[in-house]
């Protein structure tokens, strides 16, 4: 059996289920960090994927290194906040941190 | 001298002491001594004035009725009413006629000697210039209503009067007793006016004018108020009402006796010649409209005001007060006179008892003047000066006034060879004709018995205050007053002898007097008149042929038309108004009778005159029969003399105690009913308020709670949604995503 695109868009989609499954249960801040990554990953597998069997070519590569790019500045945000939030609350449990309900 | 100069002279006449009265009412306090001296300029002046004017019209126009002069004041164009154009509008204006010659003197003259007196009786007193401002006004007044020609004119003067009457007698206001003395002058005028107010409208509504030519003439053309001759009796009742309220006749003649509380001055002027006259005047005026009943009843009237005033005279005790009375008897003599259609010796005792009584009044004046220098002398302030049984003994102290006193006090009892004698004994004769001719004896016989009480009780004034010996310290301590105080007594009692008004002493129908003032033509109808009113040889009623709005325009007499052109042939015509020159017949009936009842009358006046004086020297000079044991021997008819007929109580619990009752009655209503609306009205407000908080709190506010409430519960389960946890709310978002992918993919 040839590999073909459905092979790669269900794996992109296991692994964006995988992710969200991690952002949405994990109580450490890293954790669901990390679930974003496999999400934005998921998301480049879709790209390349379309790149090599859809009609997006070059632009899907490109599209992979740009969401790399962001998840890279964006990871670095967002461990600023995380070590914020840690001065603050001395711990990272997320399902604690919730003064927006008031 | 021309007609309009005549009128014009008037005219400054009238004016003249207005200009009196700003510049003392304004300028008084500053002038002092000085306002005196012009009013009194001012008088003497006028007094000048009048006699050129009186002269003049009396000798020089000898044959004029009247020179008038008529003017529209309000001119409103015509209207056609049912057909018939009326002109609206008031016409008013001024004329001189006999009879406004000789009152201009009477006033004028009276009124100087007035001012003359008092530059010396008011001397002391602080408000001086007010006195003399108001004596202005009150001239001013009077020569109003002198020269008026017309109704309304006549009118405003005599309220005109009413005021200065209420201002001067209130002079000294401080003093409760003048000051309620004015109010009571006032109101008791007022009433009368009211009467005269009516009557006024009556004529105006029925002969569209107020001038008294046009309503002679509408009388005489034949229209009468309403249709009716009762109503022409009513209507001049109800003018003679005027006269009864300011010519103090019963039952209005209260307020004269209170008016004493006035300075003295004021009394004689006010009081005795000139105010009061303003009736008899207005009745003189008015003569030719009064049908013969209304006649009747003004002589019903006089005779009854003469005889009462008389029996209250004889008790009294005040100086002023016996001469209070006094004028309201004499004045119910001159009402009586003209109701018994004896007009000549009516106005013709309305001048003579002008000079008297005036001299009377300066003579009390000066006596009462001397009594309170004396009593400043003393320091006595208790000691009454104007009581008579403080006096006596005056003859010797004061002699001028002695003698003046004594003159004028012969002239008013109607003693011959005196001008009262004159004018009194006329009026006996002419009601003597009138009971005669109309069987109304009641006039005569109460003319007779007032006559007789009149010189009782003058007398026993005269002898009380100035013979035998003086009472008290004060009265024998009094001197002779100064020239400006005597000399008009002696001017005025020297006017009270006979030869001024006729060579005869005792027939005045002889004199010039006689001559000058006629009766005028009655304008009634021969069916509502006295037969013995009516002229035998005339055809036409003069008050047709003059210039006034119901004058006829032709006529014919002797088969000869004849037009009337005014004003040229006025004087033609309007001799047969009025004034008959020379020719001296009998026109009337009624004059035949008067001239065959003056010697009978003559003689029984004589006697009564003299037994009332022999009585009085009998009582008080040579004490025969003892007064004292006489008035408690008729105590109940010397209280009710003394009481004045209790007229004051019975007004005062009538009329007095009914207003006060009723003004009590609507202050109960007011305070009880308007007031308990009011007050019920904001009782059932606060009630209702108080129901509607109610609802406000409970209803309207609980609804809102209620809205609040449910808000909250919703919202505090819709709050759960917000857990504050990221992880939910990306739940929420990627199960809203896959929902929209769904719906549209």
């Amino acid at each position: 059996m040839t590999i073909g695109l459905t092979h790669y868009l269900v794996l992109s989609a296991i692994l964006f289920s995988l992710g969200l499954f991690g952002i949405v249960t994990r109580k450490n801040a890293i954790m669901v960090l990390m679930g974003l990554e496999l999400i934005l990953n998921s998301a480049n597998i879709n790209f390349i994927a379309f790149a090599k069997f859809g009609g997006m070519n070059i632009e899907g590569h490109v599209a992979a290194i740009f969401v790399i790019i962001l998840a890279a500045a964006e990871a670095a945000v967002a461990l600023a906040i995380i070590l914020n939030i840690y001065h603050n609350y001395k711990h990272i449990n997320i399902d604690e941190i919730d003064k927006l309900k008031e | 001298m021309a007609k309009e100069t005549l009128l014009q002279i008037t005219a400054i006449i009238l004016v003249l002491p207005l200009f009196g009265f700003i510049i003392n009412i304004f300028f008084g306090k500053k002038l002092g001594k000085i306002s005196s001296y012009i009013a009194t300029g001012i008088l003497g002046i006028d007094l000048v004035l009048s006699a050129i004017v009186a002269y003049t019209k009396v000798a020089v126009y000898e044959s004029t009725n009247i020179i008038q002069t008529k003017f529209d004041w309000l001119n409103l164009g015509n209207s056609t009413f049912n057909g018939v154009t009326h002109w609206l509008g008031i016409q008013v204006g001024i004329g001189i006629d006999n009879l406004a010659a000789l009152m201009l003197i009477v006033v004028t003259l009276i009124s100087f000697l007035v001012h003359l007196f008092s530059t010396e009786y008011m001397a002391d007193d602080k408000k001086f210039s007010r006195y003399f401002a108001f004596l202005g006004l009150f001239t001013f007044s009077m020569l109003g209503i002198v020269i008026a020609n017309n109704f309304l004119f006549m009118y405003v003067f005599w309220e005109l009067v009413g005021i200065s009457s209420y201002l001067l007698i209130g002079f000294w206001y401080e003093k409760k007793s003048a000051a309620d003395a004015g109010k009571k002058a006032f109101l008791t005028n007022r009433i009368g006016d009211l009467g005269f107010f009516i009557g006024i409208m009556i004529l105006y509504i029925t002969y569209g004018s107020f001038m008294f030519e046009d309503i002679f003439g509408g009388i005489a053309s034949g229209l009468l108020p309403f249709n009716s001759g009762t109503w022409l009796t009513a209507a001049g009742i109800f003018i003679f009402c005027g006269a009864i309220g300011k010519s103090a006749q019963f039952p209005l003649h209260v307020w004269l006796p209170d008016a004493m509380e006035g300075p003295t001055p004021v009394s004689a002027l006010i009081h005795a010649a000139t105010m009061v006259a303003a009736g008899v005047y207005l009745v003189a005026r008015v003569f030719p409209m009064f049908s013969a009943d209304a006649l009747t009843f003004i002589a019903y009237i006089g005779a009854i005001t003469a005889f009462m005033a008389a029996t209250i005279a004889i008790t009294q005790v005040d100086f002023k007060k016996v001469l209070a009375y006094s004028t309201v008897s004499q004045l119910g003599y001159m009402i009586m006179s003209l109701g018994a259609c004896s007009y000549t010796t009516g106005f013709f005792h309305l001048v003579t008892h002008a000079w008297f009584k005036a001299a009377l009044f300066l003579a009390s004046g000066s006596v009462i003047y001397a009594m309170h220098q004396a009593a400043h002398h003393f320091n006595d302030h208790h000691t009454d000066a104007q009581d008579i049984r403080n006096m006596g003994g005056l003859r010797k102290t004061m002699p001028w006034t002695y003698f003046t006193f004594l003159f004028v006090t012969l002239a008013i009892s109607g003693v011959p060879l005196t001008s009262g004698f004159l004018s009194k004994d006329g009026i006996l004769a002419g009601t003597m004709a009138f009971g005669q001719l109309t069987g109304h004896w009641f006039i005569p016989i109460a003319g007779f018995a007032s006559a007789g009480i009149t010189a009782f009780y003058m007398f026993r004034l005269l002898i009380n205050a100035f013979h035998g010996e003086p009472k008290t310290q004060i009265a024998s301590h009094t001197k002779e007053n100064k020239f400006v105080i005597v000399f008009p007594l002696v001017l005025l009692s020297v006017l009270s002898l006979w030869f001024f008004y006729s060579p005869n002493p005792i027939d005045a129908n002889k004199g010039w007097f006689a001559k000058v003032i006629r009766m005028p033509t009655s304008a009634v109808p021969a069916a509502y008149q006295f037969d013995f009113l009516q002229k035998e040889n005339e055809k036409i009623n003069p008050w047709l042929l003059t210039d006034s709005k119901y004058a006829i325009k032709e006529h014919n007499i002797a088969g000869t038309t004849i037009k009337h052109e005014s004003p040229a042939t006025e004087e033609h015509h309007a001799e047969a108004a009025g004034a008959h020159a020379a020719v001296h017949h009998a026109e009337y009936k009624y004059e035949e009778f008067a001239h065959k009842a003056h010697v009978p009358a003559m003689i029984l006046s004589i006697l009564i005159a003299g037994c009332g004086i022999l009585f009085s020297f009998l009582m008080y000079q040579f004490k025969i029969f003892n007064a004292d044991a006489m008035e408690k021997q008729f105590k109940t008819l010397h209280t009710f003399s003394f009481r004045k007929w209790y007229f004051d109580e019975i007004y005062y619990a009538t009329a007095v105690g009914g207003s006060i009752l009723f003004a009590k009655i609507l202050a109960i209503f007011d305070n009880k009913v308007i007031d308990g609306m009011v007050n019920l009205t904001a009782f059932l407000s606060r009630g209702f308020s108080y129901f509607v908080g109610h609802f406000d709190n409970i209803v309207v506010d609980g609804f809102v709670n209620l809205v609040a409430n449910v808000t909250g519960f919703f919202g505090a389960i819709f709050r759960k949604v917000q857990t504050g946890r990221i992880q939910t709310y990306i739940i929420f978002a990627i199960i809203g995503l896959m929902v929209l992918i769904y719906m549209f993919i």
